[in-house]
Formats: C-alpha cells, sequence, structure tokens
C-alpha cells in the first residue's frame, strides 16, 4: 500500500491505494464519486472518462498511483453545485440518452473534444471523435446533436 | 490484476537501476496495451516501474533533415503537433487515427514499438522510414527492431528513449481498421527517401514487414499504376475470424496503392 495524493474537482485528497488500484476504483470505492461508471472495464466503452490533468481518459485504465500531484475532474465537478454545465445543459435538452449509464463518459469525452477541436463542430468530426465512447441504447443520433450544440453553448459562456 | 510495487522514478538512470537484472520488473508508459494485458491476468510482474514522470522521455523537435519523438510522447500530441504536420504529416495522420481520442491521450510511440502488436500502427511509421531507435544504451536500425510477434530487439532492461525519424520527400499510411478496434486489419506505409522507396506493411503478419516487390516497382515510378500485377503471398499472413491471409493480401495491394496515390497528391501540394 501506497499513499496518493491528488486534486479531484477542486478538493486535495490523499488515499491508501495498492499498485493495481484503478484510478476508477480511486474515485468511486475510496471517494464515493459514483458518477464515473465501469461499463466494459477493457478500455473500450468510455463509459468512465475523466479528465486527468485536463484530457480526457479511460480511468478504468490508468493507475491510481500514476495520477500523483494530478489534477482530475469527473462528471460530479463539472459544473458549481447547483448549476449544470452548458454540455450537460445540451444532454438534457436533446435528450441525448436513453437508460443514462453512458451518459458521464460521453459529456466528459465531449468537453474534451472542444478542448482539442473547437467549438464549431460538424456532424462528421463528432462522429468520429466519439469513437471511443459506446452507447447501446440511442444509436447516438440525439447524442451527436447534444454534443454539437453544446459545443456552441460553451462557446457563448466563456 | 495481481498486485505488485509500483514505482515513479524521475530519471532515466533511476528507472534504468531499478529494472536492471530483473526478469519481474516491468516498465510502464501510457497503460494501454499493459494494463488491460494486466487485468486479464496474461502476465504478472512484481513490481511496474512508471516512465510517466520523466521529462526527458517527452517532447518532439526537429534536429536538420530528422525529426525526433521522445518515447513517451502520446499518440494525440503527435497528431496535433505542427513540428510533424510540417516534417511528416503521413506520421501526424498515423497518430490521429491510433484507436480512439481516450487512448491518444495516453499511449505512447515508445509502448507501442516496444509492445510490436502485429496489428499496431507505428510499427508501419518506424519501418517505413527507416527510423533510428535511441534507447538508453544504443541506437537501433528499424530493420533489426522489429524481430517477430511481440518480439523485439530490446534486450532485458533496454529503455527506448526516443525515435529518429529522417524526413521523407513524400510518404502516407493508408489502414484498412478492424471497424471495432481500429486496429489495422491491414496498413501500409509508403515512404518515397533520398535513397530509394520504402513500404512497410503491418496487420498482415506476425510482426511488421517490408513488401519489396512493392519497393522495387515504385522506385522506378513511383505512381499506383506501378502497383499494377504486384501481388503479396498470402502463405506467411494472418488468418483469423476477422480475415483470411488471401483477404490480407488482397487489402495490402490495395491500401498500397491507395498510400501512394496520397503521398503523390500530399507532393504536388
Ligand atoms: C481501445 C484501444 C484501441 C487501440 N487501438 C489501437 C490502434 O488502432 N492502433 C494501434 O497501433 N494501437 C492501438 N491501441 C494500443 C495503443 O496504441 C497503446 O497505447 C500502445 O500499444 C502501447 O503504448 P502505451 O504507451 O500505452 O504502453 P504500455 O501499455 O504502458 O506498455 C506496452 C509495453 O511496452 C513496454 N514499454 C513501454 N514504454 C517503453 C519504453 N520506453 N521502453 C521499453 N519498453 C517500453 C511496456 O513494458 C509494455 O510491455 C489501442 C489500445 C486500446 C486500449
Amino acid at each position: 500500500m501506497a499513499t496518493v495524493s491528488l486534486t479531484v474537482n477542486g478538493q486535495r485528497v490523499s488515499a491508501e491505494v495498492e499498485g493495481r488500484t484503478l484510478l476508477v476504483q480511486l474515485l468511486r470505492e475510496h471517494l464515493r464519486l459514483t458518477g464515473t461508471h465501469v461499463g466494459c472495464d477493457t478500455s473500450q466503452c468510455g463509459c468512465c472518462t475523466v479528465h486527468l490533468d485536463g484530457k480526457g481518459v479511460k480511468s478504468c485504465t490508468v493507475l491510481a498511483a500514476s495520477c500523483e500531484g494530478a489534477t482530475v475532474t469527473t462528471i460530479e465537478g463539472l459544473a458549481p453545485e447547483g448549476k449544470l454545465h452548458p454540455m450537460q445543459e445540451a444532454f438534457r435538452e436533446h435528450h441525448a440518452l436513453q437508460c443514462g449509464f453512458c451518459t458521464p463518459g460521453m459529456i466528459m469525452s465531449a468537453v474534451d473534444m472542444v478542448r482539442r477541436k473547437g467549438n464549431d463542430l460538424d456532424e462528421h468530426t463528432v462522429r468520429e471523435q466519439l469513437e471511443g465512447n459506446l452507447c447501446r441504447c440511442t444509436g447516438y443520433h440525439n447524442i451527436v446533436k447534444a454534443i454539437q450544440a453544446g459545443a456552441a453553448a460553451m462557446k457563448r459562456k466563456a | 490484476m495481481y498486485d505488485f510495487d509500483y514505482h515513479r522514478p524521475g530519471s532515466l538512470d533511476e528507472a534504468a537501476a531499478m529494472i536492471a537484472g530483473k526478469d519481474d520488473v516491468k516498465l510502464l508508459a501510457g497503460g494501454m496495451s499493459l494494463i488491460p494485458a494486466l487485468k486479464l491476468r496474461l502476465a504478472r510482474y512484481s513490481d511496474l516501474v512508471d516512465l510517466g514522470a520523466i521529462d526527458a522521455l517527452k517532447g518532439i523537435r526537429r534536429e536538420g533533415n530528422t525529426l525526433v519523438i521522445g518515447a513517451m510522447t502520446p499518440h494525440a500530441e503527435v497528431a496535433a503537433s505542427a513540428e510533424v504536420a510540417r516534417a511528416i504529416p503521413a506520421l501526424a495522420a498515423l497518430a490521429g487515427g491510433i484507436g480512439d481520442p481516450l487512448v491518444r491521450n495516453r499511449g505512447t510511440i515508445g509502448g507501442s514499438i516496444a509492445n510490436a502488436d502485429p496489428a499496431a500502427d507505428y510499427p508501419a511509421g518506424v519501418l517505413g522510414l527507416g527510423a533510428t531507435i535511441v534507447t538508453s544504451r544504443r541506437e537501433i536500425a528499424a530493420d533489426d527492431f522489429f524481430l517477430g510477434l511481440f518480439e523485439t530487439a530490446l534486450k532485458p532492461g533496454e529503455i527506448i528513449t526516443a525515435v529518429r525519424f529522417p524526413v521523407p520527400q513524400a510518404a502516407a499510411y493508408c489502414k484498412h481498421p478492424q471497424p471495432a478496434s481500429r486496429f489495422a486489419l491491414a496498413g501500409v506505409f509508403v515512404a518515397k527517401m533520398a535513397g530509394g522507396v520504402r513500404v512497410a506493411v503491418t496487420g498482415a503478419g506476425p510482426s511488421v514487414l517490408r513488401f519489396e516487390q512493392a519497393e522495387a516497382a515504385l522506385a522506378k515510378k513511383f505512381d499506383p499504376s506501378a502497383l499494377e500485377g504486384i501481388t503479396l503471398a498470402p502463405d506467411d499472413l494472418n488468418s483469423d475470424i476477422h480475415a483470411s491471409a488471401e483477404y490480407r493480401a488482397s487489402c495490402v495491394v490495395v491500401m498500397a496503392r491507395r498510400a501512394v496515390q496520397r503521398a503523390s497528391e500530399a507532393r504536388a501540394r
């Protein structure tokens, strides 16, 4: 066991972890931040997407110990208490979900997409860039629309 | 995953000392291949040495007619780099086509070539451009590096520090991706260098390989038409649930033609 210290959603936290403890286990089991989901646990589905030092990563495939000194943002930390982030609001507005299991990962991945590709996203770009996030309900149609709208709304907010 | 002791050295020397002479100790880069393998209990190590805190292994720079990419540089950084786009746009495109954006934010060039997955993309770029692999001990030519299925010339305890790519006159990479994983069912990297043409094929055989017949034809005439009538023997190629060896052989020739076309267009611009 070793101690890992990092900043999660703006708060300094420390936890005792094993070498093999995954970032997603640290978040869900140690810090009780259960908004980040484990879907496939094989690095495919993207349900566990969080931001590590500002970049989207699959937290089921990152060791907690590798995050020493890092800054992590989860779906719980995306917007201030009581408010929705523009991307969350766009998912609600466009009904970009059915069961909702993939939604936290979709939203974290969408915000990372805006960081990389900007606020003006065409449909083709969104579909290509969503390669790492699987949804088994919606057929993606409303997710794509929500991401385009959310990206534009993030610009208006900024 | 079996448990292990985790280490995070701050320098290459420290990392090298930690793994020297120990079979049971494994290097960790982006973890995008190693962590899934550990989860499946395909391997077990007493210790993992994370290269993530060694800044000297990161970054991209141009040195004359050579592009140098640090071993720990993630795929996303290579894909987005203005330096790579100027020097070898085909390499930026290759990196931008690996897996998905989240994998590209973590996975590294050093990890990819050390892993030597038979369907990985980077080995095609490294062999196709005739790059040099720089390690903690020596320099290894790409032609001597990839030895077989998940097998490289790296010795136990040897750490890749960077890859040096000669800047080509023209180059392009085309892959037919396996639709679920994005790994190459067949991927072909074509490069026109001062000294001739190189064609490297990934995804088709047990390890990345050079397509010599195509190289000879393209050296005479760097045009897709030069590949007419040229075939790759399926004898030593892979057959699996995704594609037969014959399909892969045919796919390689199609990808090679497209890559030459793309390289010629990029050059004309
Ligand atoms: C969903 C998914 C899709 C993917 N799709 C593709 C794809 O389409 N194409 C593709 O090419 N790849 C793909 N990959 C693999 C990805 O590119 C990996 O990032 C890469 O193969 C390994 O790099 P890594 O930095 O993650 O290495 P790790 O997983 O950390 O390490 C891999 C191996 O390399 C060794 N190693 C790492 N760094 C060094 C070093 N500097 N010196 C010596 N040895 C070292 C490690 O000990 C280990 O054996 C995919 C992966 C996932 C999870």
